[in-house]
């Protein structure tokens, strides 16, 4: 497969909002680079799945998106939380297993839940999040609201038999799913060319009637502009719209992943397009960034990094005698 | 007033549907074919298409919207067509809506409905006659009833509905034609279990469509001097232990019938229940009857072989009074 260049050439934004990006995308590495570490610590259990690579399609996306608007990702969700608004150190303790956690350290690192930012999970099913995006825009339908909700998932989703029964559902009832599929190439260790007959993703949601965009996931210029049209016809009764991100995971899996199945040279031509380094590159090449002002907000994100640590290893744990708590209502 | 099960769920339906604008009813076919058994016919036309929603055939994908909309603020009440299809649904009702509360740390909760049919009877075959509601009754975080009278079946789903969390209502195909005195009023808990028929000799332990069977046993138990008490679980989980174990401390004999395979079977909860807390107050080794461990069979004398029948359960009973 030849890759297509790097992303480059103008960003249209003010710089104000591009600083922004920049920092978001920061903020996800950096978090997701130390969390590595504290697993390798221990300090961070069970399955911890990175999103370094992939930081441009959260970012891109959710900037796209109104506070009211819904929002439902996968295990593969810590980006999405952040930007989304929940704070680094929620986020931390939660995958430290602590009570001040966003879910009282009951999810973990694939179940982030905010009900204030409307972000229903964290679901670690493949495809599980997505009927429930379906419900959540009926609902919104029923009720009048002019919301979006944003459903993220992989192209691995994409085999499940459920992506073919919620698109039709969503397309049917034409209900205001913004449908986001981060398509990184790989369904864990399965390269999409050798699960799918088709691989050209669009033409599945097309077979729907939903209408469809194809962006470079490396290029969060490309992503929020393609997010925000889509968006936009959501918003406008235009019923649920597909986006293919296309992306790349840097890491493996998950930290259990020995990361045989793919060339390391495929992961070095990769990084040549890596989202973050790119767009400060062409944000620099136009005066807009500095490289004295990109190192005092890798600082200052670092910063925030460390009081989350610090945060985290403060916090308590849940009392053992809550365990059959919120089950169900009391 | 004489009602059947079928029109008394529908009279339940209908009235949550006009109580409340969030409530809406969707599955297959439960609106311009009036419902796979009729239980919905005519709300189509009285509700319209919005809130009486024909769905494709797609039980995860409109399970799942179903919880989704419980998230988004509606009531959503999903017909499964039958216990036998609600497993393409398994994932969302196992996976998603059972944990939501739990595993957000109690900031989610998912007031779903789901209401299903199920069991055998009718010379339907293996692929439509499962009694599975020992899979759900299993799992933390769902609420499974069992309406098996005419007033529990008008009584029980508005409770249902204004319970916060996930809720599996198994109506018993069987049943949808029984018909009924409907005492006022008929407003029903989702705790309780109830004594139907008071009795001293022996306790007959049921739910769901076995309950007229029991009472058929209780009746020839009757014939021959055996004042039999029958109790109707009514809810499946969680399992309202008080009310069992009163009726085995005071008949010190239980019998529990259950149309569920043996193995694994909710009979089997109940009799490890019986023999956790009210051990000593047995006087006879407990029993049961569950349907043979096989696949329904289609031909009716090898069906009605394979389930539980009013002389077994006699026998059963008979047995534990030697």
């Amino acid at each position: 497969m030849t890759l297509a260049p790097p992303p480059s050439g103008p960003v249209p934004w003010e710089r104000d909002f591009a600083l922004a990006m920049t920092r978001d995308m920061l903020r996800i590495r950096r978090l997701e680079e130390r969390a590595a570490e504290l697993y390798g610590e221990r300090k961070i259990r069970g399955f911890l799945h990175l999103y370094i690579g992939e930081e441009a399609v959260a970012v891109g996306a959710l900037h796209a998106l109104a506070p009211e608007d819904n929002i439902v990702a996968t295990y593969r969700e810590h980006g999405h939380a952040l930007v989304r608004g929940m704070p680094m150190r929620t986020i931390m303790a939660e995958m430290y297993g602590k009570r001040e956690g966003c879910s009282r350290g009951r999810g973990g690192s694939m179940h982030l839940f905010d009900a204030r930012l409307r972000l229903y999970g964290g679901n670690a099913i493949v495809g599980g999040g997505l009927p429930l995006a379906v419900g959540l825009a009926l609902a919104d339908k029923l009720q009048g609201l002019r919301r979006v909700t944003a459903c993220f998932f992989g192209e691995g989703a994409m085999a499940e038999g459920v992506f073919h029964e919620s698109m039709n559902l969503a397309a049917l009832w034409q209900v205001p799913v913004l449908f986001c599929c981060e398509n990184n190439l790989y369904a864990m260790g399965t390269a999409l060319a050798r699960s799918e007959s088709q691989t050209d993703l669009c033409v599945k949601a097309a077979a729907y009637k939903v209408p469809t965009l194809k962006v470079d996931g490396q290029d969060v210029v490309a992503v929020h502009e393609a997010a925000r049209k889509a968006q936009a016809d959501v918003r406008a009764g235009g019923g649920p719209f597909f986006v293919e991100f296309q992306t790349y995971r840097y890491r493996a899996h998950s930290m259990f992943d020995p990361d045989l199945y793919r060339d390391k040279k495929e992961i070095e031509e990769w990084k040549t397009r890596g989202p973050l380094h790119t767009f400060t590159a062409r944000l620099k090449a136009e005066g807009k960034l500095t490289e004295e002002q990109f190192l005092a907000l890798d600082a200052e994100v670092a910063k925030e990094v460390e009081d989350a640590v610090a945060f985290a290893e403060a916090c308590s744990w849940e009392p053992v005698e809550d365990l059959t708590k919120d089950v169900t209502a009391p | 007033m004489k009602t059947s099960y079928r029109e008394a769920m529908r009279a339940a339906l209908r009235e949550a549907l006009a109580a409340d604008p969030r409530v809406f009813l969707m599955g297959e076919d439960v609106g311009k074919y009036g419902g796979s058994y009729a239980v919905s016919k005519g709300l189509l036309e009285e509700f319209g298409p919005e809130r009486v929603r024909d769905t494709p055939l797609s039980e995860l994908a409109f399970v799942g919207a179903g919880i989704g909309a419980a998230l988004g603020g509606m009531r959503p009440i999903v017909e499964v067509m039958t216990v036998n299809f609600s497993l393409l649904a398994l994932d969302q009702i196992v996976n998603t809506a059972s944990l939501y509360r739990h595993m957000s740390g109690g900031q989610f909760s998912v007031p779903l409905v789901i209401r299903m049919a199920t069991g055998a009877g009718r010379q339907i075959a293996a692929q439509h006659s499962h009694s599975l509601e020992n899979w759900y009754a299993h799992v933390p975080g769902l609420k499974v009833l069992a309406p098996a009278t005419v007033e529990d079946a008008r009584g029980m789903l508005a409770p249902a509905l204004a319970d916060p969390d996930p809720v599996v209502i198994f109506e018993h195909a069987q049943l949808y034609n029984m018909e009924g005195e409907l005492p006022e009023p008929w407003t029903r808990d989702i705790r309780s279990a109830a004594v139907r028929k008071q009795g001293s000799a022996v306790s007959l332990i049921t739910y769901g469509g076995s309950l007229p069977k029991t009472f058929a046993a209780a009746e020839l138990l009757a014939k021959d001097g055996i004042d039999a008490e029958v109790v109707d679980l009514r809810v499946l989980r969680p399992l309202d232990d008080a009310t069992i174990m009163a009726s085995v401390a005071k008949c010190r004999r239980a019998v529990i019938i259950d149309e569920g395979w043996k193995t694994g079977s909710l009979a089997a909860e109940v009799m490890a229940r019986i023999v956790e807390q009210a051990f000593y107050e047995l006087d006879a080794p407990l029993a049961r009857v569950c349907s043979e461990e096989v696949p329904m069979p289609y031909a009716r004398h090898m069906e009605e072989a394979a389930l539980p029948q009013p002389a077994k359960i006699v026998a059963a009973a008979k047995g534990l009074l030697r």
